[in-house]
């Protein structure tokens, strides 16, 4: 029988690769969005499964916005990558620091 | 009159010194100048009526000044006979500085600011003998040390002159700690600083005691002595003297003025007007003839050696107000005021004529580079003259003497007559006069007598040199040619006009001056009308003085013709005699040139150890601890900090996100913990 236990462990599994990859990722940009889209993704089996395990609906509608969100995010982000690959040519992760003070 | 006399010089200096931008320099000078001759007009008065007996003393109250508690004191203008004698020494003295000075700083682009500083002095000095209180003393006594300053160091871009009146400001502070010491002892016995209710009070306090310094002495002692430091450093006597003659880097104008007539006068001044004070206590009297007398033979000893023209009667004026100090401390007050009003008459004139002898050289002072100048500038010559035979002393017993003769002779024959130590300096006055005579003929021998010298001159070559090139074109050959008789082509001219007036009038004063007044100053019966309680005259001992024997009196004469003597065998029959002797004495000279070692003692004593105590705050206090520590620390500090907050923002987006995370990490443990 799959429990909860098992739908928070492949979601606590997801989340972390998807912290990973924002971190340990020295390639690209759009990596990053991707390890975004991993976070909510575990966040969404999250709700999901508890939704199911309390009978509440709540939870379900939740990760329909999340899925919203998710698809704005990576519309815009994607967005600005472009722009960001026209200014500067590359989207190298280790040359991304215009930020330092 | 009083009012006009004593603040029309304030006026004048105002409007020249805040106005000069508008009015002009010329405007500026007749101002002060106007101003002045107007005080001394009105002065003289009022000296001939207390010389003919029907003056009056009074007090003028100008400006309620101070209230506070059991403190009081008003502005107020006071006149009797010593102040009436000051008056006139001062504003003829100034009055004809500022004359002169038309001609001396002609050349100067600052002249407006010169006579605004003279005016200035001479209202302070005026405020301080009117004085009628003790701070309105001391804010005249601050006044002029002020305007000093100002004057020694007028030639600002000349380093020794900065030097010179800083010097002259320090030491004279080392006096005035001790006059206002003694104003607030003064105020705390007395209770009050009025001088005519202290003088009244003084004698009651005979034999009480007070503490000081954790010693029980007697007040009137102590007061005295705290008193006459501060006469001591304004008056650059024995200890204190070392800024008179390093304030001769100020023009030759002020030199006569300040350090001459008038300024240097005050301690003496402010003796003979406290004077019932220092009647209560023999040990003052004591010290101040004492230190009187150890100036004298001091300075007098120095003087024989220099070479600078403006030291050497520098060095004379020190000497003569020791001769002033020590008549005062015999008790010979009128004696002490009468040498005082003769001396500012020739040592303002010998400071003129130097003044003269220096602008016709071109501001060469030193003595060796002179000679035969006496037929090149004959009238200052003549001036020179009068002033020379006046502070030697020249003159017949009974029958006719220069200034000097009646007061120099006053004070010794009163300074023998008072016995005891007085006797003691009376051969010590008596020496000195000897080499009175001998610097004063010395320098009289050396710039005018002889053969002419200044073609060795440095600055008479560089005017030499000047001309020629100024005027090429006209017979140019006159300067080329090598005159081979020590003169160097050049020819020294006499001074102008506005230069030559005041050495007549001086001239006049230096000649006529002891023989006019002698009787009211130092006769017992006249002196006693004459001084009428403006000072503690002791008609007994004037009388005594008058009474003593015939050698006492002829002893000053055969001393001053033997310096003469001395002076003409070594400066004009055997010129090469004085480097023989000084060769055969060699320490003894050098002891004397470098004047008793006494700036280079001070320099030991004093200046260093100042110096090492500020660089030992300054380095170690100010910038090792308190810089260190407070603001550069603080500033480390940030820096550091920052550089380090700098290295954390790299700049790589992950960072800051791990950083973030790491936020939220710790805030949901954080929560968890605390909420549980």
């Amino acid at each position: 029988m799959i429990g909860i236990e098992h739908y928070l462990a492949v979601s606590a599994v997801l989340f972390t690769l998807g912290v990973l990859g924002i971190f340990i990722n020295r390639k690209n940009v759009i990596v990053i969005l991707m390890a975004i889209e991993l976070i909510l993704l575990a966040v969404n089996i999250n709700l999901i499964a508890f939704s199911q395990a309390l009978g509440d609906m709540v939870g379900q509608v939740f990760a329909m916005f999340v899925l919203t969100v998710a698809a704005g995010e990576a519309a815009i982000g994607l967005a600005i990558l472009v722009i960001y690959f026209r200014g500067r040519g590359t989207i190298a992760v280790d040359d991304a620091n215009r930020m330092k003070g | 009159m009083l009012q006009a006399i004593v603040f029309l010089p304030l006026l004048a200096a105002l409007v020249a010194g805040l106005g000069q931008r508008w009015i002009g320099a010329t405007a500026a000078k007749l101002v002060t100048t106007g101003a002045l001759f107007a005080a001394c007009a009105m002065s003289w008065p009022i000296f001939l009526s207390f010389v003919a007996g029907n003056g009056e003393a009074g007090v003028v109250p100008v400006l309620q000044w101070v209230q506070s508690g059991s403190l009081s004191f008003d502005w107020e203008l006071r006149v009797d006979t010593l102040t009436a004698v000051m008056l006139v020494v001062i504003t003829t003295v100034s009055a004809l500085v500022h004359l002169y000075s038309w001609s001396y700083m002609e050349e100067d682009p600052d002249q407006p600011r010169f006579f605004a500083y003279l005016s200035l002095f001479t209202f302070a000095m005026l405020m301080l003998v009117t004085a009628n209180n003790l701070v309105q003393m001391f804010f005249g006594w601050e006044g002029v040390g002020l305007a000093s300053y100002l004057l020694i160091g007028f030639w600002y871009k000349k380093p020794s002159a900065n030097a010179a009146a800083i010097k002259a400001f320090v030491v004279n502070r080392v006096g005035d700690l001790g006059f206002m010491l003694g104003i607030f002892g003064t105020f705390l016995v007395f209770g009050t600083v009025s001088i005519p209710e202290i003088l009244e009070a003084a004698p009651g306090m005979t034999g009480s005691s007070i503490t000081f310094l954790g010693m029980r002495l007697d007040t009137m002692t102590i007061l005295c002595l705290l008193l006459f430091i501060g006469a001591m450093g304004k008056s650059a006597q024995l200890g204190l003297h070392t800024w008179l003659p390093d304030a001769m880097e100020g023009p030759t104008p002020v030199s006569a003025l300040i350090h001459a007539a008038t300024m240097v006068t005050a301690g003496v001044f402010m003796v003979c007007r406290l004077s019932p004070m220092f009647e209560t206590s023999e040990v003052a009297l004591g010290v101040v003839t004492f230190v009187g007398a150890a100036t004298c033979l001091f300075a007098a000893t120095v003087g024989t050696t220099q070479w600078d023209i403006k030291r050497v009667i520098a060095y004379s004026t020190c000497s003569q107000l020791g001769y002033m100090f020590f008549a005062a401390g015999v008790g010979a007050y009128g004696a002490a005021m009468f040498h005082l009003f003769t001396h500012a008459f020739f040592k303002a004139l010998l400071f003129l004529g130097a003044g003269s002898v220096i602008h016709a050289m071109h501001h060469e002072q030193d003595m060796r580079y002179y000679g035969a100048l006496r037929k090149h500038i004959p009238l200052t010559y003549w001036a020179m003259m009068m002033g020379t035979l006046a502070i030697t002393g020249v003159g017949i017993y009974g029958v006719f003497g220069f200034a000097g003769f009646y007061s120099k002779d006053g004070i010794l024959e009163a300074a023998y007559a008072s016995g005891g130590g007085g006797v003691a300096a009376f051969w010590v006055g008596i020496f000195a006069a000897l080499l009175t005579s001998f610097y004063s003929w010395r320098l009289m021998f050396l710039t005018f007598f002889g053969k002419a010298r200044w073609g060795e001159s440095e600055h008479i070559q560089h005017a030499v040199h000047d001309a020629h090139h100024h005027h090429n074109h006209d017979d140019g050959d006159h300067h080329h040619a090598a005159t081979g008789d020590g003169t160097a082509g050049y020819h020294p001219h006499e001074s102008p006009w506005p230069m030559l007036v005041p050495l007549g009038v001086l001239s006049v004063g230096a000649v006529f001056a002891g023989f006019f007044f002698y009787k009211p100053f130092i006769y017992a019966e006249e002196g006693a009308a004459f001084w009428a309680n403006s000072l503690a005259f002791d008609a007994h001992l004037m009388h005594l003085a008058h009474e003593v024997p015939l050698w006492v009196k002829w002893t000053p004469f055969v001393v001053m013709a033997i310096g003469l003597a001395l002076a003409w065998n070594s400066y004009i029959r055997n010129p090469s005699l004085p480097a023989r002797f000084v060769a055969q004495i060699g320490p003894v000279h050098n002891f004397l040139y470098r004047k008793w070692y006494f700036d280079e003692l001070y320099d030991l004593l004093f200046v260093r150890p100042a110096f090492w105590f500020g660089r030992l705050f300054w380095k170690q206090g100010d910038e090792g601890t308190i810089d260190r520590f407070g603001p550069n620390g603080m500033a480390a500090l940030v820096q550091g900090g920052s550089r380090l907050a700098a290295r954390l923002q790299s700049g790589y987006l992950y960072g800051y996100a791990f950083v973030m995370l790491l936020g939220l990490v710790a805030l949901i443990s954080w929560t968890m913990v605390q909420f549980r």
